[in-house]
Protein backbone atom coordinates (compact mmCIF):
# COMPACT_ATOMS: atom_id res chain seq x y z
CA UNK A 1 0.00 0.00 0.00
CA UNK A 2 0.99 3.35 -1.02
CA UNK A 3 2.08 5.43 1.92
CA UNK A 4 0.72 9.07 0.33
CA UNK A 5 -1.66 8.36 -2.39
CA UNK A 6 -3.30 11.48 -4.67
CA UNK A 7 -5.78 10.12 -6.95
CA UNK A 8 -6.92 11.83 -10.19
CA UNK A 9 -7.48 15.30 -8.40
CA UNK A 10 -8.86 17.82 -9.88
CA UNK A 11 -9.66 21.54 -8.50
CA UNK A 12 -11.61 24.84 -9.41
CA UNK A 13 -11.36 27.60 -7.75
CA UNK A 14 -14.47 29.74 -8.13
CA UNK A 15 -15.17 32.82 -7.44
CA UNK A 16 -17.93 35.46 -8.37
CA UNK A 17 -16.29 36.73 -11.93
CA UNK A 18 -14.30 33.84 -12.99
CA UNK A 19 -13.45 29.94 -12.06
CA UNK A 20 -10.17 28.85 -12.95
CA UNK A 21 -8.90 25.47 -12.73
CA UNK A 22 -6.04 25.08 -10.65
CA UNK A 23 -5.18 21.41 -10.88
CA UNK A 24 -6.14 19.21 -13.79
CA UNK A 25 -6.20 15.20 -13.14
CA UNK A 26 -3.46 15.02 -10.88
CA UNK A 27 -2.25 11.36 -9.83
CA UNK A 28 1.22 10.75 -7.90
CA UNK A 29 1.86 8.25 -5.08
CA UNK A 30 5.21 9.00 -2.29
CA UNK A 31 6.62 6.13 -0.44
CA UNK A 32 6.90 6.59 3.29
CA UNK A 33 10.69 7.94 4.15
CA UNK A 34 10.81 9.13 0.56
CA UNK A 35 11.74 12.92 -0.05
CA UNK A 36 9.91 14.49 -2.98
CA UNK A 37 9.76 18.13 -4.93
CA UNK A 38 7.09 19.76 -6.77
CA UNK A 39 8.67 22.20 -9.38
CA UNK A 40 6.87 24.12 -11.94
CA UNK A 41 6.30 27.89 -12.83
CA UNK A 42 4.43 30.39 -10.79
CA UNK A 43 0.75 29.43 -11.09
CA UNK A 44 1.00 25.64 -11.42
CA UNK A 45 -1.08 24.77 -8.38
CA UNK A 46 1.70 23.40 -6.27
CA UNK A 47 0.11 25.29 -2.91
CA UNK A 48 -3.01 24.18 -4.19
CA UNK A 49 -2.23 21.04 -4.27
CA UNK A 50 -0.32 20.86 -0.54
CA UNK A 51 -3.46 22.90 0.50
CA UNK A 52 -5.80 20.05 -0.36
CA UNK A 53 -2.82 17.04 1.02
CA UNK A 54 -2.97 19.00 4.50
CA UNK A 55 -6.86 18.76 4.14
CA UNK A 56 -7.49 22.02 3.78
CA UNK A 57 -10.07 21.94 1.61
CA UNK A 58 -11.35 19.49 -0.57
CA UNK A 59 -10.25 19.26 -4.22
CA UNK A 60 -13.53 19.71 -6.67
CA UNK A 61 -12.56 16.00 -7.78
CA UNK A 62 -10.60 13.13 -6.76
CA UNK A 63 -9.22 12.07 -3.27
CA UNK A 64 -6.12 12.10 -1.28
CA UNK A 65 -5.20 9.04 1.40
CA UNK A 66 -2.74 9.13 3.52
CA UNK A 67 -1.76 5.16 4.69
CA UNK A 68 -5.16 4.22 3.31
CA UNK A 69 -7.16 6.95 4.79
CA UNK A 70 -8.78 10.27 3.73
CA UNK A 71 -6.71 13.31 4.74
CA UNK A 72 -9.66 15.34 5.30
CA UNK A 73 -10.21 12.85 8.54
CA UNK A 74 -6.56 13.01 9.63
CA UNK A 75 -5.17 14.72 12.88
CA UNK A 76 -1.59 16.25 13.05
CA UNK A 77 -0.38 13.36 10.93
CA UNK A 78 0.56 16.07 8.47
CA UNK A 79 2.62 19.45 9.11
CA UNK A 80 2.67 22.07 6.73
CA UNK A 81 4.78 24.60 6.25
CA UNK A 82 3.54 27.78 4.23
CA UNK A 83 5.15 29.87 2.10
CA UNK A 84 6.43 32.37 4.57
CA UNK A 85 7.24 31.56 8.17
CA UNK A 86 3.89 33.14 9.68
CA UNK A 87 5.32 33.09 13.12
CA UNK A 88 2.92 34.89 15.55
CA UNK A 89 4.19 38.20 16.37
CA UNK A 90 2.78 38.21 19.33
CA UNK A 91 3.77 34.80 21.17
CA UNK A 92 7.43 34.52 21.80
CA UNK A 93 9.75 31.97 19.95
CA UNK A 94 8.56 29.01 22.59
CA UNK A 95 5.04 29.93 22.84
CA UNK A 96 5.07 29.63 18.73
CA UNK A 97 6.61 26.16 18.60
CA UNK A 98 4.38 24.68 21.14
CA UNK A 99 1.39 25.80 19.20
CA UNK A 100 0.76 23.13 17.18
CA UNK A 101 0.56 21.01 20.89
CA UNK A 102 -1.25 23.40 22.18
CA UNK A 103 -4.02 23.34 19.78
CA UNK A 104 -4.01 19.14 19.46
CA UNK A 105 -4.46 19.51 23.52
CA UNK A 106 -1.33 17.31 23.46
CA UNK A 107 1.28 19.41 25.56
CA UNK A 108 2.87 17.28 27.74
CA UNK A 109 6.22 17.77 29.66
CA UNK A 110 7.96 15.31 26.94
CA UNK A 111 6.76 16.68 23.90
CA UNK A 112 7.94 19.82 25.23
CA UNK A 113 10.78 19.25 26.13
CA UNK A 114 11.44 17.87 22.54
CA UNK A 115 10.46 20.01 20.89
CA UNK A 116 12.82 22.59 23.15
CA UNK A 117 15.25 20.30 21.97
CA UNK A 118 14.39 20.83 18.27
CA UNK A 119 15.11 24.03 18.54
CA UNK A 120 18.90 23.52 20.19
CA UNK A 121 19.60 20.53 17.44
CA UNK A 122 18.83 23.88 14.91
CA UNK A 123 20.89 25.93 16.21
CA UNK A 124 19.03 28.09 18.19
CA UNK A 125 19.39 27.96 21.92
CA UNK A 126 18.43 30.63 24.20
CA UNK A 127 15.92 32.48 22.01
CA UNK A 128 13.04 31.01 23.35
CA UNK A 129 12.13 34.55 25.44
CA UNK A 130 12.37 36.21 22.20
CA UNK A 131 9.86 37.71 19.83
CA UNK A 132 10.04 36.85 15.95
CA UNK A 133 10.40 40.15 15.37
CA UNK A 134 13.86 40.20 16.70
CA UNK A 135 15.07 37.28 14.66
CA UNK A 136 16.66 37.24 11.17
CA UNK A 137 14.85 35.86 8.47
CA UNK A 138 17.10 32.54 8.60
CA UNK A 139 16.34 31.91 12.20
CA UNK A 140 12.63 32.71 11.72
CA UNK A 141 12.37 30.00 9.18
CA UNK A 142 14.29 27.49 11.11
CA UNK A 143 12.00 28.29 14.00
CA UNK A 144 8.69 27.93 11.39
CA UNK A 145 10.23 24.25 10.74
CA UNK A 146 10.52 23.46 14.69
CA UNK A 147 7.28 24.53 15.14
CA UNK A 148 5.72 22.44 12.30
CA UNK A 149 7.93 19.22 13.26
CA UNK A 150 6.98 19.23 17.07
CA UNK A 151 3.76 17.84 16.87
CA UNK A 152 5.92 14.30 15.22
CA UNK A 153 4.17 14.91 11.69
CA UNK A 154 4.68 11.65 9.43
CA UNK A 155 4.18 13.54 6.66
CA UNK A 156 6.21 17.31 5.82
CA UNK A 157 5.04 19.70 3.29
CA UNK A 158 7.25 22.52 2.72
CA UNK A 159 6.28 25.24 0.55
CA UNK A 160 9.31 27.20 -0.87
CA UNK A 161 10.75 27.30 2.42
CA UNK A 162 13.99 28.90 1.67
CA UNK A 163 13.00 31.15 -1.58
CA UNK A 164 12.97 34.35 0.84
CA UNK A 165 16.34 33.63 2.03
CA UNK A 166 20.17 34.69 1.02
CA UNK A 167 21.89 32.57 -0.92
CA UNK A 168 24.14 31.34 1.75
CA UNK A 169 21.56 30.88 4.07
CA UNK A 170 19.91 28.79 1.83
CA UNK A 171 22.49 26.06 0.92
CA UNK A 172 23.42 25.97 4.94
CA UNK A 173 19.46 25.56 5.74
CA UNK A 174 19.04 22.78 2.60
CA UNK A 175 21.75 20.88 4.67
CA UNK A 176 20.58 21.66 7.75
CA UNK A 177 16.79 20.60 6.79
CA UNK A 178 18.23 17.22 5.12
CA UNK A 179 20.03 16.41 7.56
CA UNK A 180 17.22 16.44 10.01
CA UNK A 181 14.20 14.51 8.09
CA UNK A 182 17.39 11.68 7.03
CA UNK A 183 17.42 11.48 10.83
CA UNK A 184 14.25 10.80 11.80
CA UNK A 185 13.11 9.08 8.57
CA UNK A 186 10.56 11.58 7.79
CA UNK A 187 8.31 11.73 4.41
CA UNK A 188 8.67 15.16 2.99
CA UNK A 189 7.50 17.07 0.13
CA UNK A 190 9.60 20.09 -0.84
CA UNK A 191 8.12 22.96 -3.42
CA UNK A 192 10.49 25.01 -4.86
CA UNK A 193 10.79 27.45 -7.91
CA UNK A 194 14.94 26.54 -7.92
CA UNK A 195 16.01 23.49 -9.94
CA UNK A 196 19.04 23.11 -8.25
CA UNK A 197 17.40 22.70 -4.95
CA UNK A 198 15.13 20.41 -5.57
CA UNK A 199 17.75 18.28 -7.36
CA UNK A 200 19.48 17.97 -4.49
CA UNK A 201 17.32 17.31 -1.83
CA UNK A 202 14.88 14.89 -3.30
CA UNK A 203 14.80 11.77 -4.16
CA UNK A 204 12.17 12.35 -6.83
CA UNK A 205 11.28 15.59 -8.68
CA UNK A 206 7.63 16.51 -10.19
CA UNK A 207 7.61 18.54 -12.76
CA UNK A 208 4.19 20.15 -13.31
CA UNK A 209 2.81 22.48 -15.88
CA UNK A 210 0.73 25.36 -15.90
CA UNK A 211 -2.61 26.46 -16.59
CA UNK A 212 -4.25 24.29 -15.80
CA UNK A 213 -1.22 22.97 -13.29
CA UNK A 214 -0.80 19.58 -14.47
CA UNK A 215 1.84 16.84 -13.63
CA UNK A 216 4.32 16.48 -16.38
CA UNK A 217 7.24 14.45 -15.70
CA UNK A 218 8.45 12.76 -13.34
CA UNK A 219 12.51 12.50 -12.82
CA UNK A 220 14.21 10.05 -10.42
CA UNK A 221 17.14 11.67 -8.87
CA UNK A 222 20.12 8.97 -9.03
CA UNK A 223 21.24 7.24 -6.22
CA UNK A 224 24.89 8.75 -5.88
CA UNK A 225 23.07 12.35 -5.44
CA UNK A 226 20.59 11.13 -2.71
CA UNK A 227 23.42 10.15 -0.74
CA UNK A 228 25.32 13.23 -0.41
CA UNK A 229 23.99 16.23 1.44
CA UNK A 230 22.53 18.81 -0.69
CA UNK A 231 25.85 21.30 -0.91
CA UNK A 232 28.28 18.29 -2.14
CA UNK A 233 25.24 17.33 -4.35
CA UNK A 234 25.52 20.81 -6.19
CA UNK A 235 28.87 19.38 -7.19
CA UNK A 236 28.76 15.95 -7.99
CA UNK A 237 29.88 15.42 -11.26
CA UNK A 238 26.77 13.58 -11.94
CA UNK A 239 24.74 17.18 -11.14
CA UNK A 240 24.71 19.43 -14.22
CA UNK A 241 23.55 16.91 -17.02
CA UNK A 242 20.27 16.18 -14.65
CA UNK A 243 20.08 19.75 -14.36
CA UNK A 244 19.92 20.26 -17.81
CA UNK A 245 17.90 17.72 -18.41
CA UNK A 246 15.07 19.25 -16.14
CA UNK A 247 15.92 22.77 -17.37
CA UNK A 248 15.05 22.04 -20.57
CA UNK A 249 12.18 20.38 -20.09
CA UNK A 250 11.44 23.28 -17.45
CA UNK A 251 12.09 25.58 -20.71
CA UNK A 252 9.68 23.54 -23.48
CA UNK A 253 6.92 24.06 -20.97
CA UNK A 254 7.59 28.34 -20.80
CA UNK A 255 7.36 29.49 -23.80
CA UNK A 256 10.32 31.93 -24.64
CA UNK A 257 9.40 35.76 -23.43
CA UNK A 258 6.73 34.63 -21.58
CA UNK A 259 8.57 34.66 -17.73
CA UNK B 1 40.41 65.38 16.02
CA UNK B 2 40.44 61.39 15.49
CA UNK B 3 37.06 60.07 13.40
CA UNK B 4 35.78 58.49 16.45
CA UNK B 5 36.15 61.64 18.95
CA UNK B 6 34.14 63.57 15.72
CA UNK B 7 31.38 60.93 15.84
CA UNK B 8 31.32 61.22 19.74
CA UNK B 9 31.67 64.69 19.84
CA UNK B 10 28.39 64.77 17.06
CA UNK B 11 26.69 62.14 19.25
CA UNK B 12 26.96 64.22 22.15
CA UNK B 13 25.70 67.62 20.61
CA UNK B 14 22.33 65.53 18.53
CA UNK B 15 21.40 64.84 22.25
CA UNK B 16 22.12 68.14 23.43
CA UNK B 17 19.82 69.58 20.67
CA UNK B 18 16.88 67.26 21.58
CA UNK B 19 17.22 68.27 25.28
CA UNK B 20 16.66 71.80 24.07
CA UNK B 21 14.28 71.07 21.78
CA UNK B 22 12.19 69.29 24.13
CA UNK B 23 12.61 72.15 27.18
CA UNK B 24 11.27 74.78 24.65
CA UNK B 25 8.24 72.67 23.53
CA UNK B 26 7.28 72.40 27.82
CA UNK B 27 8.14 76.39 27.95
CA UNK B 28 5.97 76.93 25.59
CA UNK B 29 3.27 75.07 26.81
CA UNK B 30 3.60 76.36 30.24
CA UNK B 31 3.33 79.95 28.72
CA UNK B 32 0.53 79.30 27.01
CA UNK B 33 -1.28 78.07 30.15
CA UNK B 34 -0.24 80.77 32.40
CA UNK B 35 -1.12 83.65 29.13
CA UNK B 36 -4.94 81.23 29.24
CA UNK B 37 -5.90 81.75 33.14
CA UNK B 38 -4.24 85.15 34.07
CA UNK B 39 -5.89 86.60 30.76
CA UNK B 40 -8.65 85.14 31.25
CA UNK B 41 -8.93 86.46 34.95
CA UNK B 42 -7.65 89.98 34.27
CA UNK B 43 -9.87 89.70 31.48
CA UNK B 44 -12.61 89.52 33.75
CA UNK B 45 -11.25 91.57 36.66
CA UNK B 46 -11.13 94.30 34.03
CA UNK B 47 -14.47 93.80 32.74
CA UNK B 48 -13.54 93.32 28.89
CA UNK B 49 -15.44 90.34 29.51
CA UNK B 50 -18.88 89.61 31.12
CA UNK B 51 -17.44 88.50 34.44
CA UNK B 52 -21.14 87.00 35.04
CA UNK B 53 -21.18 84.54 31.78
CA UNK B 54 -17.29 83.88 31.95
CA UNK B 55 -16.27 83.83 35.68
CA UNK B 56 -12.99 83.83 36.85
CA UNK B 57 -9.97 81.53 37.33
CA UNK B 58 -9.83 82.94 41.11
CA UNK B 59 -13.70 82.50 41.36
CA UNK B 60 -13.37 78.76 39.95
CA UNK B 61 -11.06 77.82 42.61
CA UNK B 62 -13.04 79.64 45.43
CA UNK B 63 -16.26 77.54 44.22
CA UNK B 64 -13.62 74.75 44.29
CA UNK B 65 -12.34 74.85 47.92
CA UNK B 66 -15.58 75.54 49.12
CA UNK B 67 -17.09 72.49 47.00
CA UNK B 68 -14.28 69.94 48.57
CA UNK B 69 -14.78 70.98 51.72
CA UNK B 70 -18.83 70.60 52.04
CA UNK B 71 -18.31 67.53 50.28
CA UNK B 72 -20.29 67.90 47.47
CA UNK B 73 -18.22 68.15 44.43
CA UNK B 74 -16.69 64.62 45.48
CA UNK B 75 -20.48 63.54 45.51
CA UNK B 76 -21.02 64.74 41.71
CA UNK B 77 -17.37 63.78 40.68
CA UNK B 78 -17.82 60.10 42.16
CA UNK B 79 -21.12 60.01 40.31
CA UNK B 80 -20.21 61.11 36.92
CA UNK B 81 -16.94 58.96 37.02
CA UNK B 82 -18.80 55.47 37.98
CA UNK B 83 -21.36 56.02 35.28
CA UNK B 84 -18.47 56.53 33.01
CA UNK B 85 -16.31 53.98 33.65
CA UNK B 86 -19.08 51.35 33.71
CA UNK B 87 -20.64 52.94 30.56
CA UNK B 88 -16.92 52.92 28.80
CA UNK B 89 -16.10 49.46 30.24
CA UNK B 90 -20.05 48.10 28.94
CA UNK B 91 -19.58 49.53 25.51
CA UNK B 92 -16.75 48.53 24.94
CA UNK B 93 -16.95 44.71 25.89
CA UNK B 94 -20.57 44.42 24.06
CA UNK B 95 -19.53 45.97 21.45
CA UNK B 96 -16.32 43.41 21.18
CA UNK B 97 -18.66 40.43 22.02
CA UNK B 98 -21.52 41.46 19.23
CA UNK B 99 -18.38 41.92 16.61
CA UNK B 100 -16.69 38.21 17.69
CA UNK B 101 -20.19 36.84 17.21
CA UNK B 102 -20.30 38.55 13.46
CA UNK B 103 -17.12 37.12 12.94
CA UNK B 104 -18.48 33.46 14.31
CA UNK B 105 -21.45 33.70 11.39
CA UNK B 106 -20.74 35.19 8.87
CA UNK B 107 -24.05 34.83 7.68
CA UNK B 108 -25.74 36.47 10.39
CA UNK B 109 -23.03 39.36 10.01
CA UNK B 110 -23.94 39.27 6.35
CA UNK B 111 -27.90 39.73 7.50
CA UNK B 112 -26.81 42.40 10.32
CA UNK B 113 -24.73 44.49 7.21
CA UNK B 114 -27.71 47.38 6.66
CA UNK B 115 -29.16 47.55 10.58
CA UNK B 116 -25.44 48.10 11.58
CA UNK B 117 -25.35 51.04 9.12
CA UNK B 118 -28.48 52.58 10.24
CA UNK B 119 -27.79 52.01 13.67
CA UNK B 120 -24.29 53.73 13.51
CA UNK B 121 -25.55 56.81 11.10
CA UNK B 122 -27.98 57.25 14.08
CA UNK B 123 -27.29 60.07 16.23
CA UNK B 124 -27.13 57.73 19.57
CA UNK B 125 -27.82 60.85 22.37
CA UNK B 126 -31.19 61.08 20.22
CA UNK B 127 -32.32 57.91 21.88
CA UNK B 128 -31.63 59.73 25.31
CA UNK B 129 -35.04 60.43 26.39
CA UNK B 130 -36.70 56.76 25.25
CA UNK B 131 -34.07 54.93 27.78
CA UNK B 132 -34.53 57.39 30.44
CA UNK B 133 -38.13 56.22 29.95
CA UNK B 134 -37.62 52.84 29.69
CA UNK B 135 -35.21 52.35 32.46
CA UNK B 136 -36.28 55.08 34.71
CA UNK B 137 -34.17 57.83 35.54
CA UNK B 138 -31.28 56.47 37.68
CA UNK B 139 -28.19 55.81 37.33
CA UNK B 140 -28.45 52.66 35.09
CA UNK B 141 -30.28 54.85 32.45
CA UNK B 142 -27.16 57.07 32.11
CA UNK B 143 -24.63 54.32 32.30
CA UNK B 144 -27.10 52.85 29.39
CA UNK B 145 -26.37 56.28 27.44
CA UNK B 146 -22.84 56.02 27.93
CA UNK B 147 -22.57 52.65 26.66
CA UNK B 148 -24.85 52.59 24.04
CA UNK B 149 -22.95 55.76 21.82
CA UNK B 150 -20.20 53.53 21.61
CA UNK B 151 -21.13 49.71 21.15
CA UNK B 152 -22.01 50.24 17.17
CA UNK B 153 -19.09 51.55 16.21
CA UNK B 154 -16.39 49.66 17.89
CA UNK B 155 -18.74 46.70 16.95
CA UNK B 156 -17.77 47.98 13.63
CA UNK B 157 -14.66 48.76 13.61
CA UNK B 158 -13.34 45.59 15.70
CA UNK B 159 -15.04 43.16 13.52
CA UNK B 160 -13.78 44.60 10.60
CA UNK B 161 -10.15 44.22 11.93
CA UNK B 162 -11.14 40.55 12.99
CA UNK B 163 -12.10 40.12 9.07
CA UNK B 164 -8.70 41.67 7.61
CA UNK B 165 -6.45 39.24 10.18
CA UNK B 166 -4.00 37.91 7.78
CA UNK B 167 -5.82 34.73 6.52
CA UNK B 168 -2.52 32.75 6.54
CA UNK B 169 -2.15 32.89 10.45
CA UNK B 170 -5.97 30.64 10.50
CA UNK B 171 -4.18 28.22 7.68
CA UNK B 172 -1.04 27.77 10.13
CA UNK B 173 -3.59 26.60 12.87
CA UNK B 174 -5.75 24.99 10.55
CA UNK B 175 -3.13 22.66 9.86
CA UNK B 176 -2.45 21.86 13.61
CA UNK B 177 -6.34 21.49 13.17
CA UNK B 178 -7.29 24.22 15.13
CA UNK B 179 -11.24 24.33 15.95
CA UNK B 180 -13.28 28.00 15.24
CA UNK B 181 -12.34 29.04 18.68
CA UNK B 182 -9.07 28.06 19.06
CA UNK B 183 -8.80 30.35 15.83
CA UNK B 184 -10.61 33.29 17.24
CA UNK B 185 -8.40 32.68 20.89
CA UNK B 186 -4.83 32.32 19.22
CA UNK B 187 -4.84 34.02 16.28
CA UNK B 188 -8.01 36.69 15.76
CA UNK B 189 -8.63 37.88 18.93
CA UNK B 190 -4.76 38.73 19.51
CA UNK B 191 -4.13 40.03 15.94
CA UNK B 192 -6.79 42.65 16.80
CA UNK B 193 -5.41 43.83 20.08
CA UNK B 194 -4.12 47.23 19.01
CA UNK B 195 -7.70 47.54 16.80
CA UNK B 196 -9.42 47.35 20.15
CA UNK B 197 -7.28 49.53 22.52
CA UNK B 198 -7.42 52.15 19.81
CA UNK B 199 -11.21 51.67 19.84
CA UNK B 200 -11.24 51.95 23.59
CA UNK B 201 -9.34 55.10 23.33
CA UNK B 202 -11.95 57.05 21.13
CA UNK B 203 -14.61 55.28 23.81
CA UNK B 204 -13.05 57.04 26.33
CA UNK B 205 -14.40 60.24 24.70
CA UNK B 206 -18.00 58.69 23.82
CA UNK B 207 -18.43 57.42 27.36
CA UNK B 208 -17.83 61.07 28.64
CA UNK B 209 -20.58 62.27 26.00
CA UNK B 210 -23.09 60.07 26.27
CA UNK B 211 -22.75 60.22 30.34
CA UNK B 212 -22.89 64.44 30.35
CA UNK B 213 -26.56 64.07 28.04
CA UNK B 214 -27.84 61.38 30.06
CA UNK B 215 -26.89 63.95 33.31
CA UNK B 216 -28.44 66.70 31.23
CA UNK B 217 -31.66 64.63 30.48
CA UNK B 218 -32.34 63.39 34.22
CA UNK B 219 -30.86 66.16 35.98
CA UNK B 220 -30.54 65.08 39.65
CA UNK B 221 -27.14 64.60 40.19
CA UNK B 222 -23.49 64.06 38.62
CA UNK B 223 -21.30 66.73 36.92
CA UNK B 224 -23.74 66.86 34.05
CA UNK B 225 -26.23 68.38 36.24
CA UNK B 226 -23.90 71.13 37.94
CA UNK B 227 -23.53 71.98 34.30
CA UNK B 228 -27.23 72.23 33.74
CA UNK B 229 -28.34 73.63 37.20
CA UNK B 230 -25.65 76.28 36.81
CA UNK B 231 -26.66 77.60 33.02
CA UNK B 232 -30.50 77.60 34.52
CA UNK B 233 -29.57 79.75 38.12
CA UNK B 234 -27.02 81.73 35.93
CA UNK B 235 -23.99 80.55 38.12
CA UNK B 236 -21.37 80.40 35.36
CA UNK B 237 -18.94 79.31 38.16
CA UNK B 238 -20.77 76.41 38.50
CA UNK B 239 -20.62 75.71 34.96
CA UNK B 240 -16.73 76.62 34.67
CA UNK B 241 -15.36 74.23 37.45
CA UNK B 242 -17.24 71.08 35.98
CA UNK B 243 -15.77 71.78 32.61
CA UNK B 244 -12.12 71.95 34.21
CA UNK B 245 -13.10 68.96 36.39
CA UNK B 246 -14.50 66.55 33.18
CA UNK B 247 -11.36 67.89 31.13
CA UNK B 248 -9.27 66.37 34.20
CA UNK B 249 -10.82 63.03 34.64
CA UNK B 250 -11.24 62.61 31.03
CA UNK B 251 -7.33 63.06 30.13
CA UNK B 252 -7.00 60.76 33.24
CA UNK B 253 -8.94 57.90 31.75
CA UNK B 254 -7.42 58.41 28.39
CA UNK B 255 -3.59 58.17 29.98
CA UNK B 256 -5.23 55.27 31.90
CA UNK B 257 -6.33 53.18 28.54
CA UNK B 258 -2.43 54.35 27.15
CA UNK B 259 -0.85 52.52 29.90
CA UNK B 260 -2.98 49.46 29.60
CA UNK B 261 -2.00 49.09 25.78
CA UNK B 262 1.53 49.76 26.56
CA UNK B 263 1.25 46.23 29.08
CA UNK B 264 -0.93 44.42 26.80
CA UNK B 265 0.84 44.94 23.66
CA UNK B 266 3.66 42.45 23.66
CA UNK B 267 6.12 41.70 20.95
CA UNK B 268 9.55 43.05 22.01
CA UNK B 269 9.63 46.37 21.18
N1 LIG C 1 -8.07 31.38 -3.26
C1 LIG C 1 -8.01 31.40 -4.60
N2 LIG C 1 -9.06 31.86 -5.33
C2 LIG C 1 -9.01 31.89 -6.68
N3 LIG C 1 -7.95 31.49 -7.41
C3 LIG C 1 -6.86 31.01 -6.75
C4 LIG C 1 -6.84 30.97 -5.31
N4 LIG C 1 -5.64 30.46 -4.92
C5 LIG C 1 -4.96 30.23 -6.07
N5 LIG C 1 -5.70 30.54 -7.17
C6 LIG C 1 -5.28 30.37 -8.57
O1 LIG C 1 -4.92 29.02 -8.76
C7 LIG C 1 -3.74 28.90 -9.55
C8 LIG C 1 -2.71 28.10 -8.78
O2 LIG C 1 -2.30 28.82 -7.63
P1 LIG C 1 -1.21 28.27 -6.60
O3 LIG C 1 -1.08 29.27 -5.52
O4 LIG C 1 -1.57 26.89 -6.21
O5 LIG C 1 0.10 28.27 -7.51
P2 LIG C 1 1.61 27.97 -7.11
O6 LIG C 1 2.10 26.92 -8.03
O7 LIG C 1 1.74 27.71 -5.66
O8 LIG C 1 2.32 29.34 -7.48
P3 LIG C 1 3.62 30.00 -6.83
O9 LIG C 1 4.77 29.21 -7.34
O10 LIG C 1 3.62 31.38 -7.40
O11 LIG C 1 3.49 29.95 -5.35
C9 LIG C 1 -3.32 30.32 -9.87
O12 LIG C 1 -3.73 30.59 -11.20
C10 LIG C 1 -4.04 31.19 -8.88
O13 LIG C 1 -4.38 32.41 -9.47
MG1 LIG D 1 2.76 28.72 -4.04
Amino acid sequence: MDFLKVDAVHHTYFTKTSAVTALSDVSLEVEEGEFVSFLGPSGCGKTTLLSIIAGLFEPTEGTVTLEGKRVETAENEIGYMLQQDYLFPWKNIEENILLGLKIGNSLTPDKKAYALKLLQEMGLKGVESQFPKQLSGGMRQRVALVRTLATGPKLLMLDEPFSALDYQTKLKLEDLVSDTLKSFGKTAILVTHDIGEAISMSDRVFLFSARPGQLHKTFVIPKELRDETPFNARNHEVYPAIFQTIWKELESLEPAGER
Amino acid sequence: MSPQENVKFLHRKYIQSLNREKKWVRFYQAVIFIVFFSGWELASQKQWIDPLIFSAPSKVWGLFLTKIQDGTLMVDLGYTLSETVFGFILGTFLGTLLAAILWWSPMLSKIADPYLVVLNSMPKVALGPILIVALGPSFTSIVAMGAIISIIITTIVVYTSFKEVDPNYIKVLQTFGANRFQIFREAILPASFPTIISTLKVNVGLSWVGVIVGEFLVSSKGLGYMIIYGFQVFNFTLVMLSLLVIAVFATVMYQLVELLERKLIKNGS
